[in-house]
């Protein structure tokens, strides 16, 4: 424990004393959140998104104009509450049923829905059953900062773990620490540790200090949002430990990090929503810890979905960090 | 005395190349050991698989007589030719750092002393001179009070001053009956420090001993240096083994009292006379054939 100990003392003190490094880890997150709330909040949007359960073939069936019009999206639905949520939260415009008697789902207060009713109003959609639904829209900062602030843990823990060790091992000083008593999974954690402990105090301040003029909506609990973050970014950590294991080229570990961190950027969901893409890219996005953690935190925020809601989640996040950190300590070499 | 640590066919292989090509070693607890030999020769290889940082290809090292293991990491002490510390940390901060990697630790205030470190205490190790990092450096090795040292050129690079300096606090860590296994590519440094040397060339240990001894074996002779001019036309008339070397003419004998006689007698003129000792880099070239190239 003292050996852990000294190794974790002595990279905070290296983090927080680089002081541009601690400086442009607390600001690009900042920019980040306030330029895209100011560039994003307008909102505009191309197409209406209707939920839609019972699937297209039945939709198909029953209203074919309806189905045939253009600059609809329909986003395939199975769980009915899940999607009425949606439609409540404005995150969808509508939600159409056709399983059994059509039926539709509109949000009173919504623009886009009043729009988007007389449209289907035009279409076989005037004999569906209406169903009113209410609720405020979540900002599109609501959504997007779980994204945004994910994503700069994703870059912190990344880069911060992978590049650090890849540095320490090409300048010697891993060979120094060989020469030691300390064991490879002691200074592994340390790392570990040390990365955690900095990303979720940075991001606690970013997220505050940005909830001072933006008030950010928080439905859920934040103990459950520190609990998913936190395994998010030590799952994230553990990939960044995974690939500087062996590395010894800053180029190299430089590729790694790429290749991982832009397809995670695109398919996590940071930026863009995913529903209504490919269903294999859907399958694919989960492989990414930040793909569970931005859901989970948005399902918290947006949603005030609990522990057990976002349990698999947290599973998935728990598991990752526990393989990858194994594997990367059994895979390390201080050389 | 016993062998603190012993190594016994010891063979680094990588590809396509033979690094070390069995050598057996067994130095005496207490003593300064130097292992010196060209660049390439396979020193660093040797005294890496010896700190256990390296995995030999075939053969064993032995510490105490018993496998190098956990035990060996907390009594050795490395100070590696090319290393880096923590960044941003001062020299205490380095130092409370190590002192934290062992279970027994020399006091700080004690290794201060030591290694002269009480006015750079509080720089930043980042900002440290060539001589000082050293001493850290050494102090760092010297941290868990170790008694096995090994030190991989620790005065590469310095100034002649720094690099006195740092012989004489070799010199006190020895008289701590410590053990010290040196490289060096300094044969001055090798014999004002080193009980005993190895040296190696292509992979293999090529003379070992005191270097009294060694020099003694190798060169049972001594060298007469005369200036060319005051004698050039008469020494090749006298039958003495003599060859130019610059402005100089060296004249190599075993038999000193003769070859002066010859020499007063013949009317060589010796107000200028000077007798050379052979050195640790005579013994060097005279085994390995190379030149040091620091």
């Amino acid at each position: 424990m003292k050996k852990f100990l000294a190794v974790l003392h002595a990279r905070n003190m290296e983090f927080l004393r680089d002081r541009s490094a601690l400086a442009w880890n607390l600001a690009m997150p900042f920019m980040l959140v306030i330029g895209l709330a100011f560039t994003f909040s307008s909102g505009n949007k191309a197409l209406y998104k209707i939920g839609l359960i019972g699937g297209i073939e039945k939709l198909h069936a029953v209203a074919p104009a309806l189905q045939a019009t253009q600059h609809l999206q329909f986003i395939p639905y199975d769980d009915l509450n899940l999607a009425i949520g949606k439609v409540e939260h404005h995150q969808m415009d509508m939600l159409l049923d056709v399983s059994g008697a059509p039926k539709y789902w509109v949000n009173s207060s919504s623009p886009n829905g009043y729009l988007l009713e007389r449209i289907v109003w035009g279409t076989e959609g005037k004999n569906f059953e209406r169903q009113l639904v209410q609720g405020a829209e979540i900002r599109y900062v609501d959504w997007f900062l779980p994204g945004i602030l994910g994503m700069n843990m994703m870059f912190a823990c990344l880069f911060g773990v992978g590049f650090v060790i890849v540095r320490y091992r090409k300048n010697g000083f891993l060979k120094r620490l060989k020469a030691t008593p300390l064991g490879a999974f002691q200074f592994l954690f340390a790392q570990l540790i040390s990365r955690l402990l900095l990303i979720m105090v940075i991001t606690t301040i970013v997220y505050s200090g940005c909830n001072l003029f933006i008030e950010f909506n928080m439905q859920g609990s934040y103990w459950t949002l520190l609990l998913v973050t936190t395994l998010g970014a030590m799952s994230m950590i553990a990939i960044g430990l995974l690939i500087a294991a062996r590395t010894a080229s800053e180029e190299l570990a430089g590729g790694l990090l790429n290749l991982l961190t832009w397809p995670m950027m695109l398919l996590s969901g940071a930026w863009f929503s995913l529903e209504g893409a490919q269903i294999w890219v859907q399958k694919l996005s989960l492989i990414f810890p930040l793909t569970h953690m931005i859901s989970a935190a948005r399902a918290i925020m947006n949603e005030g979905a609990t522990l057990s809601q976002v349990m698999p989640h947290v599973l998935v996040l728990s598991l990752m960090s526990v393989i990858f950190i194994a594997v990367g300590a059994y895979v390390f070499k201080w050389e | 005395m016993s062998p603190i640590i012993t190594a016994t066919h010891l063979v680094k292989h990588y590809p396509g190349v033979l690094a070390v090509a069995g050598i057996d070693l067994a130095i005496p607890q207490g003593i300064c050991f130097g292992l010196l030999g060209p660049n390439g020769a396979g020193k660093t290889t040797t005294i890496e698989m010896l700190e256990g940082i390296l995995q030999q290809s075939s053969g064993t090292v032995l510490y105490k007589g018993e496998p190098l293991g956990a035990r060996y990491r907390e009594e050795v002490g490395i100070q590696f030719q090319h290393t880096a510390l923590q960044e941003f940390l001062t020299v205490r901060e380095t130092l409370e750092l190590f002192e934290r990697l062992y279970h027994h630790t020399l006091p700080i205030p004690e290794l201060i002393e030591l290694c002269s470190l009480a006015d750079i205490l509080e720089r930043d190790t980042r900002k440290l001179s060539g001589g000082q990092r050293q001493r850290l450096l050494l102090a760092l090795a010297l941290i868990n009070d170790p008694e096995l040292i090994f030190l991989d050129e620790p005065t590469t690079g310095l100034d002649p001053q720094a690099r006195r300096n740092f012989w004489d606090l070799i010199k006190l860590v020895k008289s701590r009956n410590k053990t010290i296994v040196l490289t060096t590519h300094y044969m001055e440094e090798a014999y004002a420090l080193c009980d005993e040397i190895a040296i190696m060339d292509k992979g293999r240990i090529v003379a070992q001993g005191t270097p009294e001894h060694l020099l003694a074996e190798h060169f049972g002779d001594v060298v007469l240096q005369i200036p060319a001019a005051d004698g050039e036309n008469k020494l090749t008339e006298l039958g003495l083994n003599a060859m130019p070397a610059g402005e100089l003419i060296e004249i190599r004998t075993n038999r000193l009292h003769d070859t002066l006689q010859l020499l007063i007698n013949n009317g060589v003129n010796l107000d200028r006379l000077r007798i050379r000792a052979w050195t640790l880099e005579d013994l060097f070239i005279n085994v390995t054939g190379k030149k040091l190239n620091p």
